[in-house]
């Protein structure tokens, strides 16, 4: 898109060089200008009040301790961050979620590339494939959490029901704290590897068939193209799946509050679900704030990591 | 390309078949619970096929349970956010693509931002400011603060660059003003950038969850997604009713995705990659 990048890098110096612009004291304010603001001033309103003062208040509200029934706010400084810092509950949710997180990441990247791989081969009903692979994500994150709740019922569920037809009694799943984790990420898994294959697939078929064609002609055979040519080209759509799906997986919340409600035991319980309960069952809304601020800050790092990693050709819009 | 050995292509349809079978699975047990008797549910042996399929857990979802109202409220809620989601992104869009004003860039970069600020350090701020409005457990609490969305205005902007300026450039000279220039000769073209955003926003928003849970109080306001929620929550939960109302909540998105296909997965492309 070279016309968008020229775009942005417009220099102002051509702006204020327009003669209509030269002299007298309005010169800075063109028509242009003013309606440009203007048709802005909505969403420079609406960022306002539904970003800006959240992000600043949350700040403020880290600070402090509030209940909502006292009438205001009470100065407590550093202690909402000291106490998580302690909080055995808040440690335990963080490693869970890193747990979950690099699970979850690490399934997409092997499975959505591997069906990205699949769903690229000229193959007939190619199109009933895709469009079958990518169901998942159009379909909320409770209905999913519902049924394979239901599929992971230890009585009546049908991995249980199936073991049980060839003899096996099978483990108790989401009720037992050792496997409810792997549960969760066995359902965040079937919901978005269609989703991100779309993506590598996107990927993949940026890749020009040249390179392909000039490595068969020099006798290279598919693992040889795949490793040389295939997996070096997609490194960027390879560490923009990976950046998401950590940042995604790291705010899991719906799943949780479906399929386990952080139990068994506090074994499910994952960062945001504990900043939900702080939240709205507790109404430490001060903790609650600073919870959500080392959050932020572990998106943000992530997010760092992404920019540095994606280099400036990425950053091109 | 040079010809497959039959072998790889059967193993290439084993693969994928094998794929869509996991795919499509729970999707089957989703419906064929849903028709079955409690009989049929509460069985120790599988059985994927209902073999006398009934009606009556829809009876008792639509009768018993407020399934409809919930149903409207969703249709309120994600209906509301993609008109104004759309409305909202194409006049800000607009000045982002089109006109040359000095901080237009630093603006953008900054509404570009927003997007890494999590919605879970905005909601409680968000909470309170609803609350001090008076907006708890209404429509418009549950739709305002999700009237604009950076991503939204990014994807408008990312299809206007691609329109010639000639377009409207031919209607100013006219003496047609900007806004009307936007309204009359841009907006036409932009059908497929509209519908994918509008598709978008409405999949998305129908399938909210954390939003609606924090601004929602009563039962009448529940949104579909709350409701499941909430039925899966009772002491004993009826399988085959909670299936019943799954299958109506997927239904729609399921439906528009299968009717409108090209349009999501461009917009997963433009969202996901560099437009």
């Amino acid at each position: 898109m070279a016309g968008s990048r020229r775009d942005v890098t417009a220099p102002w110096a051509r702006v204020e060089a327009h003669p209509a612009l030269a002299p007298g004291r309005r010169a800075r304010w063109s028509e242009e200008t003013r309606f440009g603001w203007l048709a802005l001033s909505p969403a420079l309103l609406f960022f306002a009040v539904f970003v800006g003062f959240p992000v600043a208040y949350a700040f403020y509200l880290s600070f402090h301790e509030w209940n909502m029934m006292s009438p205001a706010p009470e100065w407590v400084g550093l202690e909402n961050y000291a106490t998580l810092l302690r909080d055995e509950t808040f440690l335990r949710s963080l490693v869970q979620t890193t747990i979950f997180t690099a699970g979850i990441t690490g399934c997409i990247v092997v499975f959505s590339l591997a069906t990205a791989l699949l769903l690229d081969q000229k193959l007939r009903q190619i199109r009933l494939y895709r469009t079958i692979y990518y169901l998942p994500a159009v379909t909320s994150v409770v209905a999913i959490g519902v049924v394979w709740l239901w599929i992971f019922d230890p009585q009546y569920g049908l991995i249980n029901q199936a073991l049980r037809e060839v003899g096996i009694v099978g483990p108790r799943w989401l009720a037992d704290p050792q496997l409810a984790l792997l549960c969760l990420v066995v359902t965040a898994a079937w919901r978005n590897v269609g989703y991100f294959a779309t993506i590598f697939l996107a990927g993949l078929q940026g890749i020009d068939l040249m390179y392909y064609e000039a490595a068969r002609i020099d006798g290279a055979d598919a693992w040889g193209c795949f490793r040389r040519i295939t997996l070096p080209l997609l490194r960027p759509t390879v560490l923009f799946v990976v950046v998401m799906s950590v940042i995604l997986s790291f705010q899991v919340f719906a799943l949780v509050y479906v399929m386990t409600a952080g139990g068994p035991g506090g074994a499910t319980s994952v960062v945001v679900f504990y900043l939900y309960q702080q939240a709205f069952t507790y109404f430490r809304m001060g903790y609650a704030s600073a919870v959500g601020y080392v959050l932020f800050g572990i998106v943000f790092v992530l997010t760092l990591v992404q920019f540095r990693l994606f280099g400036k050709q990425q950053l091109e819009f | 390309m040079s010809r497959r050995p039959a072998t790889l292509t059967l193993a290439l349809h084993a693969l994928l078949v094998g794929g869509g079978v996991l795919t499509l699975l729970p999707y089957v047990w989703m419906v064929s619970s849903s028709f079955k008797p409690s009989a049929e549910i509460y069985s120790a042996a599988v059985q994927l096929i209902p073999t006398r399929p009934i009606v009556d857990n829809y009876v008792v979802a639509l009768t018993r349970e407020p399934v409809g109202r919930a149903i409207l409220n969703s249709l309120v809620m994600a209906g509301g956010e993609t008109v104004l989601v759309v409305v909202t992104s194409v006049f800000t869009a607009y000045p982002f693509a089109r006109l040359r004003f000095r901080g237009r860039d630093a603006v953008f970069l900054l509404v570009l931002g927003t997007m890494m600020i999590p919605t879970q350090v905005t909601m409680i701020p968000t909470f309170i400011l609803m609350r001090w409005l008076g907006w708890i457990d209404t429509y418009q609490g549950l739709i305002v603060p999700r009237m604009m969305t950076p991503l939204g205005i990014f994807l408008i902007r990312q299809f206007l660059l691609t329109l010639p300026r000639e377009l409207e450039e031919a209607a100013r000279i006219d003496g047609c003003g900007r806004l009307r220039a936007l309204v009359s000769v841009l907006v036409p073209h932009m059908g497929p950038a509209v519908a994918t955003l509008a598709i978008f926003t409405f999949t998305a928003s129908w399938n909210e969850f954390f939003w609606p849970l924090i601004v929602v109080q009563s039962s009448e306001m529940r949104t579909i997604q709350l409701l499941i929620a909430a039925l899966k929550q009772t002491e004993a939960v009826e399988w085959g009713v909670v299936m019943a109302v799954v299958t109506l909540s997927v239904f729609p998105t399921v439906a528009v995705y299968l009717a409108l296909q090209r349009y999501f997965q461009k917009g997963v492309v433009m969202s996901g990659l560099k437009g």
